[in-house]
């Protein structure tokens, strides 16, 4: 390409233009009857690109907006929301949401957060940082990407693709009880998929960076080297013997059974009975010297943010310290449901970070003896109701303490309150590509199906 | 679709996505100037109205009702393998041209040469254009749920809570392409959906189930269906409620009829999109014209299905849907394509070409995907298994296209000893590799159906509505991901 582009760093609004949309929708609410309501608008706008065999394949800008309100009347709730900020389009919404609020029940739990809870001085995270990059460099840099990859070995024989991402928005919410705050975030990505293949045949895997500060991404180079490199060290996978056995978690996939955790102490499970840790807040539901933090004003961070979904500040915490489950996952409704405060959830989990341990990947490996390395997890088979857990899995087979083969085809399989008690030591290799940051986990059994 | 209600509806989509933006066919025009630089083979238009509305009922309340709006314009522009692509949330002429002018810039990577546009098909009339969120007024939508809660919590003592939900979604879409031909269609949907947890001394299940369609909601008023799925609702819960640990190893497995058939979604469908086959990246690849399943196999994938949840009257780049085969009696004999792939190959599109939105780009996608019934009696099937598993019912499933393994979750499962279903296991996980495993499919049953309609795919982070299908069907051998070892 040789004209330059729009780039990615184009003028996102900031919070100050965001705010006369939110007041106008929370007037037109109390116009319309309502005894209270909270709205929020975000906006953001980015470039995408995907490059495959040298040529980029994709050119994508991208550009979303959105208003949702939600609106009470008395202990009754309506929402609505659209993609179109024009002020016949909010009327609209806010009119919607009211029809709704006529027809839901009253509940004694539903409204606004507690004021005293609400964001007084949110702090500056530096979660902002846009990348100007035009569409033609952000091309050549995908190329690169992709070339480092092929370069790797004879047997890298595909790509399906490499990409280049910069995204950046900013979100602002509101409500009648006087909070109106918002804050601007950056999220740009390199990623790099990769096939390799021999006489047994094809496999594929993947590398990603993502971070809020462009320069804080992994270069191109090392993005589709580390591409290559997992996806030729899958080649000759094959199956294990059915049994039970150490499984190491790379972080990765470690990294979901700690969402299965955020999911079993949520304030929604927790309501409705529906959890395998149901009631045992205060008790051991790990091993010991297990802690697992929430940290929201880490700067720069993936899962940073000053306040949560409705403006409820947001604070460092410990969910686990040393195995005992010390805090749940609430927003302010399920709080009210459950008899708590709300721990400014709402919208999700902000940094969890599982406490690493002193050895690397490496050295799990070598003290495992013999077991099963999961690289990657497949399908849903986990039934967060009884902690029954089952999953197609593929990694790597480890004897006498190193990796001798790769594996596939085959499940794991046990129930998460069993998995989560007997965790014997989570890695220093700590992952941060997410709202979820953790090293490789060690459980010491599962059932492994296969052969 | 006929002549005049495919007029008809262009007419209409016109009148209510460009008109109010003061888009006629001169814009339009302007607009493809912008877009067809040298270089730019084909472009096309994808105008969209989505209205959603989700009504949520927990604990005997109905707790949150939302309804939502969206619209917009996806602008794309083809060159050779290259595509650019924007869209604009705002439907006036300035933000098209800007659109065009970003999306057209792809073309400046130099171009490979036209491709051929495949020919095009009429569209169908597969279900009514109406919208269906205006079908039912609040209270009786309201009515319906209250239903469902009724009917679960009168079921059996055991139910503790009781959730559901009533989605309705109508997605207006008009697309206008480079060779001047505008297509319309209205695309109802609505989906009723139950959650029960059921507890008895220390344990504690879930059950879930739910259908739908292209449809407008009397069809759940019309046939009691809030009471049918709650009832099938608690009884998951309670078979579940009975679960044993579930076998660990490989071992023979029979499918029973309807969702079950995730397997053929997961095992064969997302290996035979034609995107993945000009990449060579499926397992699939280059594999036409041989054997890949059983002679007992014959696998469709058919957009046609009036009132289906996975069926389209056109696809996303217009073209009408089919009935495509994917397997004949064991043998490859088609993939789904969309255009770009189709072109690129030198194919025909096959109408599997669909989008999440305006927003995303399109691909090959399956609509309804389903095995042909075959001749043997489900008793039989189930009587022919010394020691296995027969799974009932499925959660989601995943694939890994390159290498075939995929998994597919089973919500309801028992195990079979001497021909017979004896007791419940808990659900597990079945694994295996999709190029191998139709091979070893040894009987299928004469009842094929289909899924009640909650199906969703996700492909490259899109979801779209889809539906499956099978009759009983025997496995000789697949992997059972359970925590019990012989």
């Amino acid at each position: 390409m040789t004209e330059p582009e729009r780039t990615a760093s184009l003028d996102v609004a900031d919070k100050a233009s965001l705010t006369p949309l939110i007041e106008q929708a929370l007037d037109l609410a109390r116009s319309m009857g309502a005894t209270a309501a909270e709205a929020s608008v975000r906006t953001s706008r980015g470039l995408s690109v995907r490059c495959r065999q040298g040529a980029p394949e994709t050119l994508e800008h991208v550009r979303d907006r959105g208003l949702a309100i939600t609106v009470y009347r008395g202990q009754r709730k309506g929402s609505a929301s659209t993609s179109d900020p024009s002020s016949a389009a909010i009327r609209e919404a806010v009119e919607a949401a009211c029809e709704m609020a006529r027809h839901t029940s009253e509940d004694p739990a539903a409204g606004l957060p507690d004021p005293t809870m609400l964001a007084q001085t949110p702090p500056e995270l530096d979660l902002h940082h846009p990348w100007s990059i035009g569409a033609e460099d952000a091309i050549g840099m995908a190329q690169r990407c992709e070339a480092a990859a092929a370069g790797v070995d004879y047997r890298v024989s595909n790509c399906e693709g490499a990409g280049v991402v910069a995204r950046e928005g900013v979100q602002a919410y509101g409500n009648t009880a006087g909070f109106l705050d918002g804050f601007a975030t950056s999220q740009h990505a390199i990623s790099c998929a990769m096939l390799a293949q021999d006489a047994d045949g094809m496999q594929r895997d993947q590398w990603f960076s993502v971070a809020r500060d462009p320069d804080e991404l992994e270069s191109v180079d090392s993005v589709g080297r580390r591409a290559a490199e997992r996806a030729l060290a899958r080649l000759g996978a094959r199956r294990v013997a059915t049994g039970t056995y150490p499984v190491l978690f790379d972080p990765s996939t470690a990294r979901s059974l700690i969402g299965h955790l955020v999911a079993a102490v949520s304030g929604r499970a927790w309501y409705r009975r529906a959890s395998f840790l149901l009631d045992r807040l205060g008790e051991p539901v790990f091993a010991p010297n297990m802690y697992l933090t929430e940290e929201p004003h880490r700067r720069k961070a993936l899962g940073s943010a000053p306040f949560d979904a409705e403006g409820v500040a947001t604070s460092s915490r410990r969910l686990v310290a040393d195995g005992r489950l010390e805090g749940l996952v609430l927003d302010s409704y399920a709080a009210r449901r459950l008899g708590y405060q709300t721990t400014a959830n709402a919208g999700g989990v902000h940094n969890l970070t599982l406490a690493p341990g002193e050895h690397d990947f490496d050295e799990l490996v070598a003290g495992m003896d013999r077991g099963l390395v999961v690289t990657q997890l497949m399908g849903q088979g986990v039934n967060g109701v009884t902690g029954d857990y089952s999953r197609g899995a593929s990694g790597f087979w480890v004897e006498q303490g190193r990796i001798v083969h790769a594996v596939e085809e085959v499940t794991i399989a046990g129930n998460l309150a069993t998995m989560f008690r007997h965790i014997t030591a989570v890695g220093a290799d700590m992952d941060s590509r997410g709202t979820i940051r953790t090293g490789s986990v060690l459980v010491d059994a599962m059932t492994v199906a296969g052969d | 679709m006929s002549d005049d209600s495919r007029d008809q509806h262009r007419q209409s989509a016109s009148e209510s996505l460009l008109s109010p933006a003061g888009i006629g066919d001169g814009e339009l025009e302007k607009v493809f100037d912008r877009l067809m630089v040298p270089g730019v083979e084909a472009s096309d238009l994808y105008f969209q109205r989505r209205r959603h509305e989700a009504w949520f009922m927990e604990d005997g309340i109905i707790r949150e009702a939302s309804s939502n709006g969206d619209r917009g314009v996806g602008v794309r522009a083809i060159s050779g393998a290259q595509t650019g692509f924007a869209y604009s949330d705002e439907l006036a002429v300035p933000a098209l041209l800007e659109a065009a002018s970003a999306a057209s810039a792809i073309a400046r990577a130099g171009s490979s040469g036209r491709h051929p546009i495949p020919g095009r098909r009429h569209g169908h009339y597969l279900y009514d254009a109406a919208d269906p969120l205006a079908s039912m007024g609040a209270d009786d939508k309201v009515a319906l749920l209250q239903e469902a809660d009724t009917a679960a919590r009168g079921a059996d003592a055991r139910v503790q809570q009781v959730s559901a939900s009533l989605v309705g979604v109508h997605d207006t879409v008009l697309i206008a392409d480079s060779d001047g031909r505008l297509t319309a269609d209205y695309r109802p949907l609505v989906r009723l959906s139950v959650q029960v947890v059921a507890v008895e001394g220390d344990r504690r299940e879930t059950g879930m189930a739910g259908g739908g369609g292209r449809l407008d909601y009397h069809y759940f008023a019309a046939a009691g269906l809030a009471r049918e799925y709650a009832g099938e609702a608690v009884r998951r819960a309670l078979v579940n409620l009975e679960a044993e640990a579930a076998p660990a190893g490989t071992m023979p497995v029979v499918l029973g009829p309807g969702w079950p058939g995730v397997l053929l979604h997961e095992a064969v469908g997302h290996g035979l999109e034609g995107d993945f086959h000009r990449k060579g990246t499926s397992a699939f690849a280059g594999r036409r014209g041989e054997r890949v399943a059983s002679s007992l196999c014959s696998v469709v994938d058919d957009g046609t299905l009036a009132r289906r949840r996975g069926s389209l009257n056109i696809d996303d780049e217009g073209e009408a849907t089919a009935c495509n085969t994917l397997i004949e009696e064991g043998i490859l004999t088609g993939i789904m394509q969309d255009r770009l792939n189709a072109g690129l190959m030198g194919e025909q599109t096959t109408g599997n070409a669909r989008r999440e939105s305006y927003a995303h780009l399109p691909m090959p996608r399956m609509t309804n995907t389903y095995m042909l019934p075959g001749r043997d009696e489900p008793a039989d099937i189930i009587g022919s298994v010394d020691h296995g598993i027969y799974a009932a019912n499925f959660g989601g499933g995943q694939v890994d296209i390159t290498s075939g393994q995929f998994v597919f979750s089973a919500s309801e499962a028992y195990v079979i000893e001497q021909g017979r279903i004896t007791r419940p296991v808990k659900g597990a996980t079945l694994i295996g590799h999709g190029p191998d495993v139709l091979n070893r499919v040894s009987m299928v049953g004469h009842d094929l159906a289909l899924d009640e309609g909650i199906g969703t795919c996700g492909k490259q982070g899109q979801s779209v509505p889809v539906g499956v299908g099978q009759p009983t069907v025997k496995l000789d051998a697949l992997t059972v991901g359970g925590t019990q070892q012989a």
